[in-house]
């Protein structure tokens, strides 16, 4: 208090409004920055628009963004004010005040202004992760805790434009994935391929241990678990080449544990799913009855021969009891 | 204790440790990389490749002897114990394959499917239960099954190999295997695509007694996987 009385009355009204001035300099920068986030940087801002999902996504990033520049300027700017301002001037060797004075608006202003940021955000993406999104936990227009099926879905035939979503299920193995598709004869391939414009529901399980599906550029990750049908959707808004990627560290081959797939014309997707589906014909009737997930240890009825003819050779021993599958 | 004593003995100890983690690093990691097989060697532009390879029930590694491995085949006749094998690119590569492991069934069937090679097929002839001739397809849920699968993803090439009998007589029991024990032979061939370190495995989880059978000879290079290193 007493240096604060040791201020003459004449400079402490020369005193230029610091909080005016570093609030022009917050708003110019964080106008032109948001500006510049939600024109310039937006629309390439990751996953891209690819798909619905991924569009979603990008959204939630650029809002994210709009949002966040404001609070790390207005940092920013404070500091760079007061390192500017505020510095030590030469061959000034006072010490500073022994007082602050407490500034309780300031500080209310803050605490209320990022709750409130803070606590928005929270509720919008609860709403983006629920509502539109539903690109790898189970929600969307067919949601995974509702049996995931409309009354008027079918699962063995499929034809563009109508609300029978297409499925691929996405088969996860150490070290690679595969894809069948149910209403085309139940084919599985090492080619995921999907229609523009057509939603798209992936139905993700894992034959050994846990990997994760991500399709990135459609804005799709899910888990892929044993035993497990994970559910994500997404309608591809252009044709093109998406990369698709275990993200979950699952072994020695984690890293080689990708592939391309392809967004094509609806024609050009009928076209590839009914030559493939004639081409795999033998092979898709060895697969095992197309299901949600599948049990490696009895799906072969010659591993199960194997351990209860006792057997002593691999195909008992992988599966069999001694050294189960899912320890 | 001194204060120089004490520094000593803490010097030692941190240069022991850190000597043994270079060792270990060395020994078990770096020192663990097989030979190149090279099948480059003398090969005449616009000739095709004759690779011979056998898979084994067993190995020769002292440490892991009963890994299920590939072997190759070097140009001048020698069994090498890898799976790193370098191809000239754009060539096509005629494949023998000696498989003397017994039959197992496919986790994923999918992987009974011949792709990549010419003509989508594979000869199989020798021991291999109800499997003979021109195949492109192996159920192996109602034959023998499969021993194992030699595929590399990123050339969609995928030759699932039939196994013999389990109750087949005179299996080989030491590596590398020789033509009188008791084996099946695929052929096949397939061109090689542009330079580059194509990686391949077996889908067949043959890692015995491991998580999902994919550790120990899955995980482990020159055993149950590899890489196809094709040079221009």
């Amino acid at each position: 208090m007493a240096a604060a009385q040791a201020v003459p009355a004449s400079a402490a009204r020369r005193e230029p409004r610091h909080g005016l001035r570093i609030a022009v300099i917050w708003v110019v920068l964080s106008v032109a920055a948001d500006l510049v986030i939600w024109f310039a940087w937006g629309p390439h801002m990751p996953p891209g628009d690819m798909s619905s999902s991924a569009a979603d996504q990008q959204f939630d990033f650029n809002v994210l963004a709009v949002i966040g520049a404001p609070v790390l300027i207005g940092v920013w700017t404070y500091f760079g004010y007061a390192l500017t301002v505020w510095r030590q001037k030469e061959g000034d060797d006072e010490d500073g005040p022994g007082y602050l004075p407490g500034a309780v608006r300031i500080q209310a202003t803050w605490i209320a202004v990022t709750s409130a940021i803070v606590l928005g955000l929270a509720g919008f993406g609860t709403y983006e992760l629920i509502a539109p999104a539903g690109a790898g936990s189970g929600q969307g227009p067919q949601p995974a805790f509702n049996n995931g099926v409309l009354a008027a879905a079918s699962d063995t035939s499929w034809s563009p434009n109508t609300n029978n979503i297409l499925q691929v299920q996405v088969i996860a193995q150490q070290w690679l994935f595969t894809y069948r598709y149910p209403q085309f004869g139940g084919f599985e391939t090492t080619d995921l391929v999907l229609p523009v414009g057509q939603q798209v529901r992936f139905n993700v399980t894992s034959l050994d241990v846990v990997h994760s599906f991500w399709a990135y550029q459609l804005g799709v990750k899910a888990d892929a678990n044993p035993f497990v049908n994970d559910v994500a959707y997404t309608t591809p808004k252009q044709a093109g080449g998406f990369t698709v990627r275990c993200d979950e560290l699952c072994g020695l081959w984690h890293g080689a544990m990708y592939d391309y797939g392809k967004v094509e014309s609806v024609p050009d997707f009928l076209n590839w799913a009914h030559s493939t589906e004639t081409q795999l014909t033998a092979v898709t009737k060895t697969l095992p009855p197309y299901a949600l997930i599948y049990t490696p240890s009895e799906i072969s009825g010659l591993a199960k021969f194997y351990y209860q003819a006792g057997v002593p050779g691999a195909g008992a021993q992988y599966y069999g009891p001694q050294y189960p599958a899912e320890p | 204790m001194s204060l120089p004593a004490r520094i000593t003995t803490l010097a030692v100890a941190f240069l022991a440790v850190v000597a043994g983690a270079v060792f270990v690093v060395i020994h078990y990691m770096l020192g663990a990389t097989p030979p190149t097989v090279d099948f480059t060697a003398g090969h005449a532009s616009g000739q095709p490749v004759n690779m011979t390879i056998q898979t084994d029930p067993v190995n020769d590694a002292s440490s892991t002897p009963a890994w299920v491995s590939y072997f190759a085949q070097s140009p001048d006749g020698q069994w090498i114990h890898s799976t790193i094998w370098q191809l000239p690119a754009h060539t096509r590569i005629n494949v023998t394959a000696y498989e003397f492991d017994t039959c197992d069934p496919l986790r994923n069937q999918d992987w009974g499917h011949v792709t990549g090679t010419i003509g989508g097929v594979m000869e199989v002839s020798g021991e291999a239960d109800g499997l003979n001739g021109t195949l492109s397809t192996v159920n192996s849920d109602t034959t023998c099954g499969v021993a194992h699968t030699f595929s590399v993803p990123g050339m969609g090439l995928n030759v699932p190999f039939a196994g013999v009998l389990y109750t087949a007589k005179n299996q080989c029991t030491q590596a590398p295997c020789v033509l009188s024990d008791t084996h099946t032979v695929t052929r096949f061939s397939f061109v090689t695509p542009g330079p580059g370190e194509y990686r391949w495995q077996c889908f067949i989880p043959c890692g015995l007694a491991t998580d999902q059978g994919n550790g120990h000879a899955m995980s482990t290079l020159g055993f149950m996987a590899g890489f196809l290193k094709v040079v221009a």
